[in-house]
């Protein structure tokens, strides 16, 4: 058994990995509850992002937490056009369709990172990357904890965008009932390409706070995405907060699962999780009725 | 369509496919074939569960890693010769789909969720079997190398060839015997409404988890035959998800719910991969890696732009097209 | 006269294969530049590259596509699925195969006469860390007792995992706990609180290149100092941009791996062509380098390209013209009994070879604290 100050740490490490994850979740869940699709092309744009941080970071020594305002705009742009540009046209609204066109995207991005940056795995050098917080004698990196504050304030802006902006009212009518929204006047294709810009801008935010502390190659987006889909189903498809408790509570499962499994085995408590979840209370922990 | 076609059409693709092992002495391009062939028998099974029930999996490696690793543990742990390991490793993977599909379902589990499932399913299988020493844990399982037709092993590469298509004929006819049988129409009532099937008495759950069985058994069978072509099975190669993609997108490429779909998919899948990578090789010498896949990425998104049922789809239309321009 | 290189450039792998590649590059520029295959009336090698996109149905497929274009040999696989599956498909046609760097001991041992492995396996590594480990505690007073094992759950780490569990207790040390991880991982915290709450006099770490970096960066952050942090076939502590990139972290980890002999003269002259193309050096390029010409004086001597003929000719070989540190070549059953690896330790931002004592450029610095 571990001493209790271990297993506050597991904890917290957790909840500071789970911020992360819930981010990217969060993105996920939002084009899947309004375009009611599942992006595989999430996890080649959180690597895109990671490398545009890096990038301006080599080419000007940009400071990460520098690039994320204008990196999270950028991404917002270039999801937007993504959508309205790429999938949108060539799907014609067919969801096999969609799943083939982002598994294209996905493909696409991997190799042009691949073929640009080439395979080498790289990170950004900046000076606060190691330093830490004590809490209790327990040594906390500075850079992860601040990635959960900035996850929890962009979770909270976006709901109450969802909750009172004209555009967020917008998103919420097509995600319930595509048609009425129609008729109402509103237009869904760009709201489509909103959601989306939203979910690739989350992934620029969730890039630009790993950056300090993690390490970016083409691949590496892939070992978020699993995860974030299991998130999304036990947070409720859909459902902001229900992918930022899920994602919390998966990195604290997964936290503690790898410290009493090992970390191999570990990752067999999350799935375990998520199929008991999905047969017993399918709409998600934390979701409303579907 | 009257019987005798019906059957005759899956028949006479594979005396066409059995023919061109005479017509070439390329190696490269038999070892694609049965590379490809692989690849349409799972993506057959996935498409009887898919295409015709309408439950979209993405963990079809759950049934071809079963049916892989029976094959090699029950030659290599159990003794058993190749021929009698066979059927046991796809009842073996028939069980598992059986086993999820009882579980997903009676859970009233569909679209996406299904979909989610599933995959979660074969991953589980994929962290355990990276452990167990049954498997071989993660330093993998070799099946030896006994090069005789009574281990399944061939000297000639046709011969393997002609036994994956032999694999992939059975498939089709079965799909094909299904299509036709009541059990079909009950599948397919499933998929368009599920409700209004139950709703004429069909008994939607038990159908589709006769449907599951069926297709990962189909796909176990294909799991059997990668194992006896390269001999080693690591959790990553049975249980790893490039397999539930490709079992996948075929059949959504060359037309799901149809018999011939999978293998249209699997070919153009394959071929447009192999495609790219020979032009731009040559183009490039290699120099640049992924670029070829760039390239692949884009045809397939061009592909799905304008053969959006896909390519039977559009084969259909042009024809309908041919008719009216005629008309 | 065309020579198959097999490295996987896309997919999870493709780090590795670049510089794999980049190895057998030198090399047959080098012997094109010396006048190519003397026997066979100065032939001049091409190079036949094959992608194995990191799996082994990659790997098969390009020994299909090299059979056809008519190589007379294959070089390299990286991995051990991969060469496992490829030298398999090579024995068909018995087109030699010399595995680069695959650890798997399964390679050499089924019967295939067409397969050779130039460089150590796993047995042969594990051995010699465990011999030098012994001696640097020896010479320091004994000082570490215990050991915590982190491995990746991979072929390669898990089986030395398991061979290092079944040896250490023999050499005195008390494993106190094995800890496997995924990769790709996603983060290392835990592992470090483990290790923490363990408080383990030795730590050895056998994980790719990614995983370790986030985890020494953990343990450097979590200020978790063992007496050594001592790697057997890191992808990391004997990698220049690790050592460069993050130097207080790397500082004075050790790593038992494959390594060029420094005493050639050679060495230093590949060294300075692989990184003139902006690469760092990594132990990939004299494998893959060593391999190609292991090949080429097989074939010199065969003078001939039949296949058979380079077979018996790499069976029967004493190429000492390598840049390994093995002494001449000699094959028993595939595997070349010369084989060893090499200590290295990082000091002053360098990497320094530690063990053998006939060519260290340093001596250990232990216990590191």
């Amino acid at each position: 058994m571990y001493s209790p100050e271990i297993l506050f740490a597991a904890l917290l490490n957790g909840v500071m990995t789970g911020a992360i994850y819930a981010l990217i979740a969060v993105g996920l869940t939002l084009v899947y509850g309004v375009l009611h699709i599942i992006n595989f092309a999430h996890g080649a744009i959180l690597t895109a992002a990671m490398f545009a941080v890096y990038g301006l970071h080599a080419a000007w020594r940009v400071d990460p937490y520098l690039a994320l305002l204008p990196l999270t705009v950028g991404f917002f742009v270039l999801g937007y056009a993504v959508q309205q540009l790429i999938i949108g046209p060539a799907s014609r609204g067919d969801d096999g369709n969609i799943l083939l066109i982002t598994l294209g995207l996905a493909i696409i991005i991997e190799n042009a990172l691949l073929a640009v940056f080439r395979s080498d795995t790289r990170s950004v050098d900046v000076p606060y990357a190691f330093s830490v917080v004590e809490i209790g004698g327990l040594l906390f990196s500075l850079p992860r904890l601040l990635a959960v504050a900035v996850v929890i304030a962009v979770a909270l802006l976006l709901w109450l965008f969802l909750a009172y902006s004209r555009t967020g009212v917008a998103i919420r009518a097509v995600a319930k009932e595509k048609i009425g929204a129609e008729l109402c006047g509103i237009d869904v294709a760009r709201i489509y390409a909103v959601t989306f810009g939203l979910g690739a801008a989350c992934l620029a935010i969730a890039g630009s706070l790993l950056m300090p502390t993690y390490l970016v190659n083409p691949r590496v987006g892939n070992a978020f995405v699993l995860v974030a889909f299991t998130i999304v189903v036990l947070g409720g498809m859909g459902s902001v907060p229900g992918a930022l408790l899920g994602g919390l509570f998966i990195g604290v499962v997964e936290s503690f699962s790898g410290l009493f499994m090992g970390e191999s085995l570990g990752q067999i408590g999350i799935f375990l999780i998520f199929i008991l979840v999905l047969l017993v209370r399918p709409t998600g922990l934390f979701g409303a009725k579907a | 369509m009257s019987g005798a076609s019906a059957y005759g059409s899956v028949l006479a693709l594979a005396a066409g496919l059995g023919v061109l092992p005479v017509a070439t002495e390329s190696n490269v391009l038999l070892n694609f074939l049965v590379f490809m062939l692989i690849v349409s028998v799972a993506a057959t099974g996935w498409n009887l569960l898919g295409g015709y029930g309408g439950q979209f999996s993405f963990g079809h490696a759950a049934f071809f890693g079963t049916g892989a690793y029976g094959m090699a543990i029950l030659q290599e742990r159990a003794g058993l010769n190749a021929w009698a390991a066979l059927p046991i490793a796809i009842a073996l993977g028939a069980a598992v789909g059986a086993f999820i599909g009882a579980l997903a379902f009676r859970a009233r589990l569909r679209g996406s969720y299904f979909a989610l499932v599933t995959l979660a399913f074969a991953e589980v299988l994929r962290i355990l079997a990276n452990v167990l020493p049954i498997t071989g844990g993660a330093a993998g399982i070799l099946i030896r190398l006994r090069v005789d037709p009574w281990h399944f092993q061939f000297a000639d590469q046709r011969v393997l060839y002609w036994v994956a298509l032999g694999f992939l004929a059975g498939a089709l006819l079965l799909v094909r015997a299904i299509e036709r049988a009541r059990f079909g129409a009950w599948l397919v009532a499933v998929r368009e409404n599920e409700d209004a099937a139950r709703a004429l008495g069909v008994d939607a759950l038990a159908v589709k988890i006769a449907a599951i069985t069926l297709s990962a058994a189909i796909t176990a069978a294909a799991g059997c035959l990668y194992a006896q072509k390269f001999l080693y099975l690591d959790a990553a190669i049975a249980y790893g998800p490039w397999i539930s993609v490709e079992a996948l997108l075929a059949p959504v490429i060359g037309g799901a719910g149809t018999v011939f779909g999978p293998v249209l998919g699997a070919v153009v899948l394959l071929g447009l991969g192999e495609l790219t990578k020979a032009w731009i090789g040559d183009l490039t010498g290699g120099a640049v890696p992924g670029v070829d896949l760039v390239l692949f990425g884009v045809l397939l998104i061009l592909c799905v732009a304008f053969a959006p049922r896909g390519i039977i789809g559009l084969l259909f239309r042009l024809r309908v097209w041919a008719r009216w321009a005629r008309s | 006269m065309k020579i198959g290189i097999l490295q996987p450039v896309t997919g999870a792998l493709a780090q590795d294969g670049e510089h794999g590649r980049l190895g057998a590059e030198i090399a047959i520029e080098e012997i094109n530049a010396a006048g190519g295959i003397k026997s066979l009336g100065g032939a001049r090698l091409s190079m036949v590259f094959g992608d194995a996109r990191s799996n082994p149905e990659g790997g098969v497929a390009e020994v299909e596509r090299m059979q056809a274009e008519g190589v007379v040999a294959i070089i390299g696989g990286f991995a051990s699925p991969i060469a496992l599956a490829a030298s398999q498909a090579a024995a068909r046609y018995d087109i030699p195969y010399v595995v680069d760097v695959g650890v798997s001991d399964q390679i050499v041992q089924r019967g295939l006469r067409n397969t050779f492995r130039f460089g150590p396996g796993f047995g042969t590594v594990t051995k010699a860390a465990l011999d030098n480990l012994v001696a640097i505690n020896e010479a320091a007073g004994r000082p570490a007792r215990t050991v915590v094992i982190v491995h990746e759950d991979g072929l390669f780490g898990s089986g030395l995992a398991r061979l290092l569990n079944a040896q250490l207790p023999e050499r005195g040390f008390t494993v106190l706990e094995t800890i496997s991880h995924p990769t790709p991982s996603r983060d290392m915290s835990n592992v470090a609180l483990r290790i923490r709450a363990l408080n383990p006099d030795v730590l050895i770490p056998s994980s790719y290149y990614s995983e370790f970096v986030l985890l020494a960066r953990t343990l450097h952050q979590q200020r978790i100092k063992p007496k050594a942090i001592y790697a057997v076939l890191n992808g990391a502590a004997s990698n220049f941009r690790f050592v460069r990139e993050f130097p207080e972290a790397a500082n004075l980890i050790m790593d038992c791996n494959h390594w060029a002999d420094p005493r050639k003269a050679k060495t230093a002259e590949v060294r300075a062509k692989a990184e003139a193309t902006g690469r760092f050096w990594l132990y990939n390029i004299p494998l893959n380098y060593s391999c190609v010409r292991l090949v080429a004086d097989a074939i010199e001597r065969a003078g001939s390209t039949d296949r058979i003929r380079i077979i018996e000719a790499l069976a029967a070989s004493t190429f000492e013209d390598h840049i390994m540190p093995y002494g001449p070549t000699r094959f028993l059953n595939g595997q070349n009994q010369g084989a060893a690896p090499v200590n290295t330790q990082v000091q002053d931002r360098d990497i320094k070879v530690i063990f053998p004592r006939a060519f260290a450029n340093a001596t250990p610095i232990f216990p590191a604290v």
